[in-house]
């Protein structure tokens, strides 16, 4: 009960301090939840963390929060879950009721509008290198070369919903390995 | 019933929307040029703010939209409304994959799947710079951007470095030198 506790607490912290220092959406947060799932507190392996950004994508929800509820319930359940999904919102809240509240003209406050450009040039190279992590954990084949290129061809030239880019991906998984399996 | 009809609304916003906070939001923009509960321009303003602001960009528009429509208690009911089909449909669909990782058909199509996360995240790169270079004025600010930018590839791509501090210390450069 009280590790139970102590680990809820602790996933509301991590979470709170990803989503804290989340700009961007849920593609640029991608890394941190890398470093603090995986590297830092061992909560998934490499492999497991790129299953749980696919299911993230291809489930209804923000994908910010949805890999905060994956993790959350696959340590500690729905109290997991809740904790998780709080600590990765409670941020913003704050955050926007103070500006809401007290900054009318945040936007277009010059130290901010600076700031935030350093910030936007950072998120590029956080999703860029966000690509590049993935794609050395799930490309391992031609195979694989040839779906993440399809896949960023649909997302850049069409406006094919994510849901059946998975759904064909998933398929032609099946299909290719299942036939390879049997050729051997 | 206004907190009732804002909790409902973003809760089907956020069951409908697949693929994260930029679908959403259009979604958003149509229910509340519906409802009217704001005008587009102060949405425009809201959108602006949410992407400035840290956090998930859906749960920064909803709390933005609850509050402007009905104050403190319009911004929690919005937020959750937002968040809750995430556990919903999250919790269901982990039950089913930990129970069937295992299975080789899963595995299969997870092979299929990953290399589909690195594709689309990469087009999410590309896009994200598009614009971000599009809207640079100056020469100054476009060299600042790709030091900024390959820093913290390089950092987070090929050495450990916390992208927490790189995008601190990004936020510093950006107010010492982007004038």
């Amino acid at each position: 009960m009280i590790d139970k506790l102590r680990g809820c607490w602790e996933l509301f912290t991590v979470f709170f301090r990803i989503g804290l220092f989340t700009f961007g959406g849920g593609f640029a947060m991608m890394p941190l939840i890398e470093r603090e799932v995986v590297e830092v507190r061992g909560w998934a392996k490499q492999d497991e963390i790129l299953d749980i950004f696919a299911l993230a994508q291809s489930v209804p929800g923000a994908i910010g929060i949805n890999t905060a509820v994956f993790i959350g319930r696959r340590l500690y359940g729905l109290a997991g879950a809740s904790a998780a999904i709080v600590g990765v919102i409670t941020p913003s809240v704050i955050i926007i009721l103070i500006i809401a509240h007290l900054f009318a003209q945040f936007q277009s406050n010059l130290y901010v509008t600076r700031a935030f450009s350093g910030v936007k040039a950072s998120v590029i190279g956080l999703i860029a290198a966000a690509a590049l992590r993935a794609a050395r954990g799930a490309v391992r084949d031609r195979f694989g070369l040839v779906i993440a290129a399809a896949a960023f061809a649909l997302s850049v030239f069409s406006s094919l919903s994510v849901v059946w880019v998975m759904v064909l991906g998933g398929l032609s998984g099946i299909l290719y390995y299942r036939q390879r399996g049997a050729g051997k | 019933m206004i907190l009732l009809k804002l909790f409902v609304t973003f809760f089907k916003i956020g069951l409908f929307t697949i693929g994260g906070g930029y679908a959403m939001l259009a979604l958003i923009r149509q229910e509340i040029v519906r409802h009217g509960w704001l005008t587009v321009q102060e949405f425009v303003d809201i959108v602006g703010i949410a992407e400035m602001t840290p956090g998930p960009i859906a749960v920064n528009a909803a709390t933005f939209v609850g509050y402007r429509t009905a104050g403190l208690g319009g911004a929690l009911l919005a937020t959750a409304g937002v968040a809750l089909p995430s556990l919903i449909s999250v919790i269901a669909v982990s039950y089913v994959w930990e129970k069937y990782k295992t299975s080789k058909t899963v595995q299969n199509m997870f092979a299929g799947i990953r290399p589909i996360v690195a594709g689309l995240v990469g087009a999410a790169a590309v896009m994200v710079g598009t614009a971000t270079f599009e809207a640079l004025a100056s020469v100054s600010h476009i060299l600042l951007t790709i030091v900024l930018a390959g820093v913290t590839f390089y950092g987070v791509a090929f050495r450990k470095w916390d992208p927490i501090k790189l995008i601190l210390a990004s936020a510093l450069a950006g107010l010492l030198l982007f004038r």
